[in-house]
């Protein structure tokens, strides 16, 4: 099928943060995570564990926890404010401060009524949960020290709280109860910094069992729903199961009793959900973890599966195609570079090495949650959730001007777009509506603003404009695809909306055919020009993806086109770039999907009979970007999960604070 | 885990106007679990069915008499015993009786009789056991599988004694308890019967809770009456609160739990008014429950039900203490055999006891060609002790291959059947010491320690026998288990090398240095090898080791010697043999050996040539190794220079798909 010439990059030093926190709505299936630079995430364990959200940290934001009432999403942190998101323009709603000093830990009541936070002064403060805020209600008695751990009784009626060193001090050395879970049996179930599990009858005050788990910290705990089954992270990051278990065969008198240990993290456990199926886990590692109970799904299913999280779902790359260069996005900043040069054919030895043209630094204490360059590399964007700022570049002397005129319309975006010619700037907006600006020297006007006729309200987070100007893509967490005609500036279609949400979508430039890739891995292939899935489309939906295909546990990210060969489209994940080529058979259920390395070893002749329109290079992994160049040569962002780890500080035992 | 159950209310109480009596003499167990007999202090005893609360009936005695003990249900003649205004022949103490004894009454000055026996002769002289100022303070009846006992104690200006009075024969014991702080005299007793032990536990007013255990069958007791000293454990350091406990009483429950009421809760202040469930093993509360209510250290407990008189009422709170076990909770409970095949191991046995030699053979060939042996494994550990103490006891019997056979199933152990190893060693039939050597994993030092000595002073004879007894049992072609120190042809007798041995004369004048000569036989050095290879530890061998005689021991450093030089020199020397011990092994055997006899090899004139040899060849080792060290070292650097040659930063490569 043919070479291609590839830049392998390697310099991108993306550093995702420790997982501090996470909640899981169980009604909802959303897991929310938040970051230590106060980044919040949140994944729809419904569809594929896609994360499809993500609200941008800031400085000084420490989440400590998370906690969800209803739809709503409530954090506090060691600023001393809770403060409520709102989810549809990805952005925090509002804050309160608590006036208790830094807080420890928020937990909401069953019935979704109050909200308690542990304030480092010793007090819990109650909080009223009303419509569109909340409201101070009452102080429960202060105590000696502050309040690392809260729980509510299912019944609402009761609390557990955990005060900090001064309770539990065992011999001579202080023990911190880092986190309790109260039952409705009024079991209170504790974990420590002495390594230990316990369990207290919260009647009696009594303790009933100790396990001891670990030589260090015991840091989180989780109780699945129905009570029969807890466990419990630790600081060698370790995460230990205990199951309520009969003791005798009668099936009488149940004890806690530890069953299993997992060892998927290398550091801390900080944040432990455990849901019905699984067990998710994250912490100072950075990645998040998902290990499914084997007793409790059907094994050798894709269900059954563990996946570990590592990179965002979305690009933090940006290519310049024609300009050859990259753009990088740090929460802080953005760094623009220079790929290399190779003397043109055969094994290459780079003649220009890459250059870091520019280190921009954002203002404000909002971090990054955006960014575009212009395919001409001309232009540069980026936006936070209060600002936005637009750049111009002059490559040849290195140089960048910042566009000071703005229209007010510009104020924040979630996601950004040039046009292939660069002329215009498409930025994602509130109730999935997109900005369209000109770009003209040396300002920039505001022309429009498009609307889905849907009235839906969630964020637009992927953006695609068609090559020849005429077609803008967009598609929101609400699964909706809009396609909008950009010549007669209103909307031309709506895609038939598919149950998964879109992870990467593009318009093919010759043809006008959008391809959408949705999160349970279906792909699907809509002309613009009959408002119809093509017929390859239809052929691919009958003949159902390769279960191989279907089993990868990364989203496809990025879709591309190859203008040498119209029939091609390349797309990739983390561990994996692929070049499906629409002239070929599609691949049958029994057909070896991953064949490259035997066709590599087929004499040309014999190849014809193997081949199949999925061709696919595992030859570069932990994969942040695939983009073609307008020279045909590949980019390729590697970002290896080794260079990630070996920038975590030393593991075992991160001491938290004053401990 | 244990529990207290909701408790309800037996019967209301009158107690006596000081309130520091509960008015209860006693609560005695009636025909079953549902019904129990109170006696009141003034004068009348009622029956009552618990589960119903309510009395059932009820006996007064007469207007000017009183019940001076509890009342007692002879489950046997269906009678009540009730001794009012304390008199028989002489003083009484009280009358006990529990399902499966006789009642027995016992006299204020310490004499037992059986109730029968008393009713049959009421005038006889009943004699003064206890001293001048000695009183009962306590006392209870226990029956045992061949024994009933009737248990008391006693004080004696401060000191207290438990005596401990069997009956039919009649013995009488009599133990010292130790003292306690001084002043404290025990609040509460309660004896229990288990695995032929005595079980006695009591609760002093600091809130400490010993055991003591008596065997049932006790001490041979001269008729002196010197009280022996009754050792003791602290079970359980209850906490007490402000002061001292006063009204406090101790059960035990079963073998890990205990109740005590009249002890504060330890998470609620100082209030003595509680009833807990402790677990004596782990020493942590199961249960607690608040009991309302003046307490008066009295508690009864009957079938998994605890009475206590409290405030004005007698109260009855069930209660559970399960046993539990890891082992179930996992599911890992081991299946019970079927009872076909419980038949058949027992028909085995007693064939075991019985039979000639060829039956027992026939027998165990039938036994080892069932497909589900491993299955077998604890009866095939009883069958083998059968056989070896059948074969310790006729000194005719013997069957080496049954018991060789036995052994190579690998079911088998030390700890199953202890007297293997040693009644192989008696019998010399060293092939079965080494099969137990090589197949037993838990040998204790000592048993090795002894197969050491058989095997180094073997005798050639003694060689001679195993090889006909290898010869016999595993035929021509039998597997000679072990390594080959020299070729078969260099086949040598023992002889302490370094001296002019006779093996050492008949060789040539190019005969390698006397180190490098195997200084024991063929076989004896397999029976060493298996004896190198079993487990150990250093600290359990080392006395053991040091029975060995200076002579033994050289033999057995020349031997080590050899071995280690052979390694040295052998690039495999595993190919020799099938099993032969590890480098590490025979190093470490070296140590033990030199540090178990160092003094005695010091004064040794023959093992000084050995012990510098020794030296220089360690010596030498160690600068090998210390240039080996340096070599990894080099050869570790090319290795890291070659995987940093991989990606770095950035690059252009081409790939190609198809």
């Amino acid at each position: 099928m043919g070479e291609f010439k590839v830049h392998r990059v390697r310099f991108f030093d993306y550093m995702p943060a420790a997982i501090r926190a996470m909640a899981f709505n169980r009604r909802t299936e959303r897991l929310a995570l938040a970051r230590a630079d106060g980044a919040l995430e949140i994944f729809n364990f419904a569809d594929n564990y896609f994360q499809e959200k993500v609200i941008p940290g800031q400085d000084g934001r420490a989440v400590e926890a998370l906690c969800w009432v209803g739809r709503r999403l409530f954090s506090a942190g060691l600023n001393g404010e809770i403060t409520e998101y709102d989810l549809e323009n990805l952005r925090p709603r509002y804050t309160v401060e608590a006036y208790g000093g830094p807080i420890w830990t928020i937990s909401g009541n069953d019935q979704g009524t109050l909200l308690a936070v542990g304030c480092e002064d010793g007090t819990v403060k109650m909080f009223e949960v009303l419509e569109d805020r909340i409201q101070f209600q009452r102080n429960l008695d202060r105590q000696k020290g502050r309040i690392i751990s809260l729980c509510w009784h299912p019944s609402a009626s009761l609390i557990a709280i955990q005060l900090g060193p001064e309770l539990l001090a065992q011999s001579s050395s202080e023990v911190v109860v880092w986190s309790i879970a109260f039952l409705s049996d009024h079991t209170i179930i504790s974990g420590d910094s002495a390594g230990k599990v316990q369990i207290w009858d919260g009647l009696t005050g009594t303790l009933a069992r100790t396990h001891l788990v670990t030589k260090w910290d015991v840091l989180a705990l989780s109780v699945s729903q129905d009570e029969s089954s807890l466990v419990a992270g630790t600081s060698e990051g370790t995460v230990v199961q205990f199951q309520f278990l009969s003791s005798t065969l009668d099936g009488q008198n149940k004890d806690w009793v530890r069953t299993r240990t997992f060892k998927n993290h290398s550091h801390d456990v900080r944040a432990l959900v455990h849901t019905e199926t699984a067990v998710v886990s994250g912490g100072m590692d950075t990645q998040l973890v998902v290990r499914p109970l084997l007793d409790k799904v059907e094994k050798n299913t894709q269900e059954s599966a563990m996946r570990k999280m590592a990179f965002p779902h979305r690009s933090l790359v940006c290519c310049a195609k024609k300009a050859g260069l990259l753009l990088f996005q740090f929460p802080d900043h953005l760094e623009l570079w220079r790929l290399g040069e190779s003397d043109g054919h055969g094994d290459l030895p780079v003649k220009r090495k890459p250059e870091k043209l520019i280190q921009l630094k954002r203002k404000g204490e909002d971090h990054i949650c955006c960014s575009a360059l212009s395919p001409c590399g001309g232009w540069l964007a980026y936006s936070t959730v209060t600002s936005f700022r637009l750049y111009r570049l002059q490559n040849n002397t290195i140089s960048i001007t910042k566009v000071s005129k703005l229209p007010k319309d510009l104020r924040s975006a979630h996601q950004l777009c040039f046009s292939t010619d660069s002329s215009r700037l498409f930025a994602s907006s509130i109730n999935s509506s997109v900005v369209v600006v000109a770009l003209n020297q040396p300002e920039c006007k505001y022309l429009h603003t498009l609307k889905p006729k849907s009235g839906s309200r969630e964020p637009v987070h992927l953006l695609f404009a068609s090559e020849d100007g005429k077609w803008l893509a967009t598609a929101n967490t609400a699964c909706e695809v809009q396609v909008y005609n950009l010549d007669k500036i209103k909307l031309h279609c709506t895609v038939p909306v598919y149950g998964s949400c879109p992870t990467a979508i593009a318009i093919h430039p010759t043809s006008s055919n959008l391809v959408v890739v949705h999160a349970d891995q279906q792909i699907f292939e809509y002309s613009l020009v009959q408002k119809e899935y093509t017929e390859w489309s239809r052929r691919l939906q009958k003949q159902g993806l390769h279960s191989l295909w279907l089993e990868r546990d990364t989203p496809i990210t990025h879709v591309t086109f190859n203008p040498k060969h119209p029939a091609h489209i390349i797309l990739h994940d983390m561990f994996m770039f692929c070049v499906i080529d629409q002239s070929l058979p599609l691949p049958e259920a029994k057909t070896r999907l991953f064949n490259q390395m035997i066709l590599r070893s087929l004499p040309e002749p014999m190849r014809i009979l193997h081949r199949h329109a999925f061709k696919m290079c595992k030859t570069f992994q932990n994969l942040m970007c695939v983009r073609l160049l307008e020279d045909h040569s590949l980019v390729v962002v590697e970002r290896p999960l080794l260079d990630i780890m070996s920038q975590l500080p030393a593991p075992v035992r991160q001491k938290r604070f004053a401990t | 885990m244990a529990a207290l159950y909701e408790g309800y209310t037996l019967c209301g109480l009158a107690p006596a106007q000081n309130q520091s009596n509960s008015g209860v003499l006693g609560v005695e167990a009636e025909r079953d679990s549902d019904h129990v007999v109170v006696t009141d202090s003034t004068r009348s005893v009622t029956l009552y069915k618990v589960s119903d609360q309510k009395p059932l009936s009820s006996w007064t005695v007469k207007q000017g008499q009183t019940l001076t003990c509890s009342a007692v249900y002879n489950p046997q003649t269906k009678e009540y015993v009730a001794v009012s205004d304390g008199k028989v022949s002489a003083d009484v103490w009280r009358v006990h009786c529990v399902a499966g004894g006789e009642p027995v009454v016992l006299f204020k000055r310490g004499a037992v009789r059986l109730l029968d026996a008393l009713l049959s002769a009421p005038q006889q002289p009943i004699e003064e056991v206890l001293a001048q100022e000695e009183s009962i303070r306590w006392s209870t009846n226990i029956v045992t599988e061949s024994q009933q006992f009737a248990i008391f104690t006693t004080e004696q200006k401060g000191d207290h004694f438990l005596y401990l009075q069997r009956l039919n024969p009649n013995t009488l014991q009599r133990y010292r308890l130790e003292r306690e702080e001084p002043g404290l005299s025990p609040l509460s007793f309660s004896a229990s019967y288990r695995d032929k032990h005595i079980r006695l536990l009591y609760l002093y007013p600091n809130g400490h809770v010993y055991q003591s255990v008596v065997s049932e069958r006790g001490l041979v007791t001269d008729e002196g009456g010197q009280a022996f000293p009754l050792p003791r454990s602290l079970l359980l350091s209850l906490p007490v609160g402000e002061g001292l406990l006063e009204a406090a009483s101790a059960q035990a429950l079963d073998e890990a739990h205990i109740a005590v009421v009249g002890v504060p809760h330890p998470s609620a202040g100082s209030g003595k008014d509680f009833l807990c469930i402790w677990n004596t093993n782990f020493q942590t509360l199961q249960a607690g429950k608040e009991i309302a209510g003046k307490i008066y250290g009295q508690l009864w407990s009957f079938w998994n039900k605890l009475f206590i008189p409290h405030g004005k009422t007698l109260s009855v709170i069930p209660y559970e203490c399960p046993k539990s076990s890891l082992a179930s909770a996992l599911g890992k409970m081991r299946q019970v055999k079927t009872e076909g095949e419980l038949e058949q191991i027992c028909s085995t046995a007693t064939t075991f006891d019985t039979a000639p030699v060829e039956e027992v053979q026939r027998e165990v060939d039938l036994l080892l060609s069932r497909t589900d042996i491993q299955d077998l494994q604890p009866s095939l550990g009883q069958l083998a002790s059968t056989l070896v103490s059948r074969t310790l006891q006729d000194p005719a019997f013997y069957t080496p291959s049954s018991l060789a056979q036995l052994v190579h199933t690998r079911c088998l152990c030390h700890s199953v059947c202890p007297d293997l190893v040693l009644l192989a060693l008696e019998r010399k039939d060293y092939f079965l010491c080494q099969l137990c050597l090589q197949f037993f994993p838990d040998i204790p030092e000592a048993i090795t320690c002894a197969c050491l000595k058989a095997f180094i002073s073997l005798e050639p004879d003694g060689v001679s026998f195993m090889e006909t007894l290898i010869a016999r049992e595993r035929g021509p072609d039998g597997l000679l288990n072990g390594f080959s120190p020299t070729s078969a042809a260099e086949y040598r007798s023992d002889g302490l090398g370094g001296g002019g041995t006779r093996a050492q004369q008949d060789e040539e004048m190019t005969s390698p240095p006397p180190e490098q000569i195997c200084p024991v036989g063929l076989h004896k050095a397999v029976l060493l090898n298996e004896v190198l290879q079993t487990a150990y530890s250093d600290s359990f061998l080392l006395p053991h080791l040091k029975d060995l005689s200076s002579q033994q021991v050289v033999l057995f450093l020349q031997y080590l010697q050899f071995l280690y030089l052979k390694y040295s020199q052998d690039a495999f020397p595993q190919t020799h043999g099938l099993r032969s011990p590890s480098l590490s092994q025979i190093l470490d055997w070296v140590c033990v050996l030199l540090d178990a006899h160092f003094t005695v090899l010091v004064m040794t004139p023959e093992a000084k040539g050995l012990l510098v040899n020794l030296h220089s060849f360690v010596k030498s080792q160690v600068r090998l190794v210390s240039e080996l060290g340096k070599i990894e070292g080099s050869l570790q650097e090319l290795n890291k220079m070659t995987a940093k040659k991989d990606v770095g930063q950035y690059s252009i490569e081409i790939i190609e798909l198809f």
